[in-house]
């Protein structure tokens, strides 16, 4: 089993957070892991994106062409990565900042209004954790309980920050059916 | 210990702590700046000395000192900032002193950018500084290769008293993988230094000197030192085979592009039947060249990846000595090649 996740929006949205958390998250469950962010002279609200792999043997290459899972929290993510996505792949979207994704053959497509569900839950901030939680519903990669078992190891001394995070992961695992 | 998610660059500064290295020194410059940052934030609180020098110079020169003073000491930085510590290195080799040099590489050359390359890679293991000498450059090919590598580096560096460089760059720097760190080495249990200049008390009078004027002298320094480069050679060639057994093309890359190598040859594997293997180099000097000319006496193909025009590509060369093609593929600039374009050429090159 190897299931790579390539999570992208704009820089200050959390996007590297998510992969982090994910990672974190399959390591604790006894998956191999690898975790690449981009990096470069990145600023808030510039673009900002990371592939994490998951799998069940050891991780031959971190670098991923064609990922199994696209969670793109911007239009310009959607723009810069829906060519790679190949039959069978997973795209998760915020439909709160995206409008008309284009259709793609084979690939299974979820929008998810981040941003309400964020607000209504916690903080809109929190939306990038709404995200990575229907992510994990939709992909059935991981319990909603690891990924907040994660967030405690990552922002449990971070009190409010933690508890922002425990709601939005709730949030976005529940609004999955 | 448990198993934590760490990046390459806090992994090799924890890693140098727990090998005993109490002295690190070392000018920021991205894509390794977190090494230092670690070493800042921990370093003191375990009783050994950080250092944020004004210059890179500096930097590699507080290294001779504390390594001539016995302790396992440390300096890390990117590409521009390693060609300034070429004159430190060849000092350390003259004096013969134990130290440990990381080098998380970036494009070039000039200031090039702040993106992973490979373009050092004749720096390294050619030289950079002045002289008749040879650096043991050791390249890791994953996160948990980063600590167990940085111990491995102490340890040859105290064993042949000679300057070792770890040698990777942007990618796996930043890059998070599992590790388990090896336990903490107490500096007092290391083997005593009996040549380091701990002050002279009642003992004999210690000297250390790269100054050789006698060019007899210096003509048995050189060879002396050529012996123990020799014994490094012979005892510290290390390489990872991956499925070389059955191979008709074999690819030839480290650190990086090794990495990015194993999923194209995964891919050709398992989707076409291809059948190609991977020898990757740990160390680059030595190179594991016994292993390549043993291998070329059935297999008639090797390709070079690198992020590199092709550096690493002429030992390869040496290496085969002819009994076998040569082929090089390579993105410099700091462009990170995609398995997919790995599995491209490397199926060019089966069916070529």
């Amino acid at each position: 089993m190897l299931k790579t996740i390539l999570c992208s929006g704009s820089g200050g949205q959390g996007t590297l957070t998510m992969g982090n958390v994910l990672a974190n998250a399959a390591m604790q469950e006894g998956f191999f892991v690898s975790y690449l962010p981009c990096y470069g002279a990145a600023m808030r609200g510039g673009t900002a994106h990371c592939t994490t792999s998951i799998s069940s043997e050891e991780i031959a290459s971190p670098v991923v062409s064609f990922p199994d899972v696209l969670i793109a929290l911007n239009k310009p993510s959607v723009t810069a990565f829906l060519p790679r996505m190949r039959p069978g792949s997973t795209l998760i979207y915020n439909e709160d900042l995206i409008s008309d994704v284009p259709a793609k053959e084979n690939v299974r497509i979820y929008p998810i209004a981040a941003n309400q569900l964020a607000r209504d839950a916690a903080n809109e901030r929190s939306a990038n954790m709404v995200m990575l939680a229907a992510m994990v519903k939709v992909t059935s990669l991981l319990s909603l309980e690891a990924l907040q078992r994660s967030a405690q190891d990552l922002m449990g001394s971070k009190k409010s920050l933690f508890a922002m995070t425990l709601n939005a992961l709730q949030a976005g695992y529940a609004d999955i059916v | 210990m448990n198993k934590i998610l760490m990046s390459g660059n806090h992994t090799a500064a924890e890693a140098a702590i727990r090998a005993g290295c109490r002295a690190y020194f070392g000018y920021p410059i991205t894509p390794q700046n977190e090494l230092g940052e670690y070493m800042a934030e921990h370093m003191r609180k375990i009783g050994g000395a950080f250092i944020q020098s004004e210059s890179e110079l500096a930097a590699i020169n507080m290294v001779v000192g504390a390594a001539a003073a016995g302790v396992r000491a440390m300096t890390s930085s990117s590409s521009p900032g390693i060609s300034l510590k070429q004159e430190g290195l060849s000092f350390l080799s003259g004096f013969e002193l134990p130290a440990v040099i990381v080098n998380i590489m970036r494009g070039g050359p000039g200031m090039g950018n702040i993106a992973p390359a490979q373009g050092d890679y004749f720096q390294a293991t050619r030289g950079g500084g002045h002289g008749d000498y040879r650096t043991p450059v050791i390249a890791p090919g994953s996160i948990q290769e980063i600590a167990d590598m940085t111990f491995l580096a102490f340890d040859i560096a105290d064993r042949y008293r000679t300057p070792v460089m770890l040698l990777a760059d942007g990618m796996m720097g930043q890059i998070k993988e599992p590790v388990i760190f090896p336990d903490f080495i107490d500096p007092q249990t290391l083997p005593k230094k009996e040549w380091a200049l701990t002050g002279r008390g009642g003992k004999e009078s210690r000297y250390l000197a790269s100054l050789i004027l006698d060019s007899n002298k210096m003509e048995q320094h050189n060879w002396n030192l050529f012996k123990k480069y020799e014994a490094i050679t012979a005892n510290e060639t290390r390489y990872e085979s991956y499925h070389t057994e059955d191979a008709d093309v074999i690819v030839v890359a480290y650190g990086t592009t090794a990495r990015i190598a194993k999923g194209a040859i995964n891919q050709l594997r398992e989707e076409e039947g291809l059948s190609v293997g991977l020898i990757r180099p740990i160390t680059l000097w030595p190179f594991p060249s016994e292993i390549l000319y043993t291998l070329a006496k059935d297999v008639k193909k090797f390709i070079a990846l690198e992020m590199s025009t092709g550096q690493m590509v002429e030992d390869v060369r040496l290496a085969l000595d002819g009994r076998a093609q040569t082929l090089f593929y390579g993105r410099p600039g700091g462009i990170i090649p995609e398995p997919d374009e790995f599995a491209h050429v490397i199926r060019d090159a089966v069916k070529s």
